[in-house]
């Protein structure tokens, strides 16, 4: 396989001018918004763009935009698409099916804007006849949405490991040290371990401090390759390394719930794909839709052995000062989390390698970044640098 | 069956998981091993997802497990207000596989709820055609 290293780089970025709640914007004007800023971070018009990815339908943006491009993609497999995305939109434009190409998103996921009337992931609706596999073996027993679903097996994790329940929510705590010096981020007061148990009780183990926000917003990157980047005035933020992998649709039947096999897998080929190694990794954002994920995601990528993640965030080993700051923008239990966040944890991973992130982490050149969709139906890795090749 | 229109979600079979469905209306819990690899699993399904054959047989399950994890959901389900906090688990099969369901006979507390504790699987006739397999702790 060609590798996709050095080949392409970021070189425009941005979210959307509003974030948290924007009752006036749908989910596909949020994604517009975001594309504009992301066209004008990088000083281009809309005649660049060749290539459009979105898990909104590209024919709908192409044509609002007045777009007619030469390639798309819609791999729609939850909130890690856009990483999914940008590894495709990356594939695209190596191999010259594109030059230019734009993946956007946006959701009003608090608002609900032209949204369905119901949240993301799976759950149940009363009364509601379903011969889909989650709905024949899963919905039958009540769970309502990611907040029952996501931690099935993270009971089984802390019994197997020996991991606390302080530890667990020692995440949100660490998350909270960057946001507070992030002014667009939701939730930005610190708070302390106790403050996370005493908080309500939303789906046990999870309190409400351990699961995500729920916001509207958006963002959009644009790619290009290598070469052309140069001809950009934004610092470029090149592609290193990228994986990408699916699971299950059903959380229930894992083929272990202590580890996410979809992590293991895509993080594997974003390393071979680097070539680099974990201590080459300056700055890590793993997509915290709930607090088990940054535990499971130190684990499964390889950053630290089985069962020492949740002392390895307790130390503080991921906050501001510690040695893999991780979640910089507070990640989706403090910045924002629209439902698909994905999107938002590639945009801190982009600025802080531009060394322009509200709460930046000194000289970074390497960033990680990993994304889940679903619970844990998919997963994907992107590495990004700004050193050239 | 209650009285009340049944307000929680209603599992419809499909070719592939009808047997499991209406084993479970005689209260017996059947699952499938593939006759090409011997390997036994759940959910049912048409292929062996080990080795693909198609080669498969129902078998009755011995309904003896344990409590492999959990959630307590403190914000019900539509149909499940009544019960609210219920533990949504997951049950370790004596035979290998894993499926999920609800804890009855027990009060869904994390005190209650040990990891790795016997479970026996027992049937809720919940519509004249649907009957959905839970789990109980199982009698001593």
């Amino acid at each position: 396989m060609d590798s996709l290293r050095y080949k392409v780089a970021i070189v425009g970025a941005a979210e959307t001018t509003d974030l948290g709640v924007v009752p006036d914007m749908s989910a596909q004007q949020l994604a517009i918004d975001a594309a504009i800023n992301a066209m004008a971070d990088c000083g281009i018009g809309k005649d660049r763009i060749d290539g459009i990815a979105s898990t909104v339908s590209p024919a709908h943006l192409a044509h609002y935009m007045g777009i007619v491009p030469r390639w798309v993609d819609n791999t729609s497999v939850g909130g890690t698409s856009f990483l999914i995305q940008v590894r495709h939109a990356a594939a695209a434009i190596a191999s010259g099916l594109c030059e230019t190409a734009l993946v956007t998103m946006g959701q009003s996921g608090r608002s609900r804007v032209g949204e369905g009337a119901g949240g993301s992931g799976g759950g149940a609706t009363g009364g509601r006849r379903d011969g889909s596999y989650p709905g024949q073996f899963e919905s039958i027993y009540g769970p309502v949405g990611p907040a029952s679903l996501f931690g099935m097996g993270v009971l089984r994790y802390m019994k197997e490991t020996g991991t606390t329940h302080e530890q667990l929510a020692s995440v949100p705590v660490a998350q909270r040290r960057w946001s507070s010096r992030v002014p667009r981020a939701m939730m930005r007061d610190l708070i302390t371990v106790d403050d996370v148990l005493d908080s309500r009780m939303i789906c046990y183990p999870f309190h409400l401090f351990e699961c995500c926000l729920v916001t509207d917003g958006g963002g959009a990157l644009i790619l290009t390759s290598a070469e052309r980047a140069a001809d950009f005035p934004t610092k470029p933020v090149y592609i290193l390394g990228t994986g990408e992998s699916v699971e299950t649709p059903i959380v229930s039947q894992m083929y272990d719930l202590t580890t996410s096999a979809a992590f293991r897998a895509s993080s594997r080929d974003a390393f071979a794909e680097a070539r680099i190694s974990h201590s080459d990794v300056d700055h890590l954002m793993v997509y915290d839709a709930f607090a088990h994920l940054p535990i499971y995601g130190l684990e499964d990528l390889g950053f630290v052995g089985r069962g020492e993640a949740g002392a390895y965030i307790e130390e503080g080993n991921t906050s501001p000062g510690g040695k893999l700051p991780m979640n910089t923008n507070g990640g989706g239990l403090s910045y924002t989390h629209t439902g698909m966040y994905g999107m938002f944890a590639m945009q801190e991973s982009v600025r802080q390698v531009r060394g322009e992130a509200a709460h930046q982490v000194p000289d970074v050149q390497v960033s990680f970044c990993q994304g889940v969709g679903g619970m844990f139906m998919a997963a994907a890795s992107l590495i990004f640098t700004n050193q050239p090749p | 069956m209650t009285a009340e229109p049944y307000r929680k979600p209603i599992p419809v079979p499909t070719p592939e998981t009808q047997p499991y469905w209406d084993k479970a209306r005689e209260h017996e819990l059947w699952i499938q091993r593939c006759l090409a690899c011997a390997h036994i699993f759940f959910y049912p399904r048409r292929h062996c997802p080990q080795c693909l054959s198609e080669n498969l047989e129902w078998f009755k399950a011995s309904g003896r497990g344990t409590l492999y994890s959990y959630v307590i959901n403190h914000r019900p389900a539509p149909g499940f207000e009544d019960e609210a906090p219920y533990a949504i688990a997951i049950v370790q099969m004596e035979e290998g596989p894993r499926m999920m369901t609800n804890i009855v006979g027990i009060e869904n507390t994390p005190e209650n709820l040990v990891l790795d504790m016997a479970l026996e699987v027992t049937f809720d006739d919940v519509l004249p055609d649907v009957t959905i397999p839970k789990w109980k702790p199982a009698e001593a």
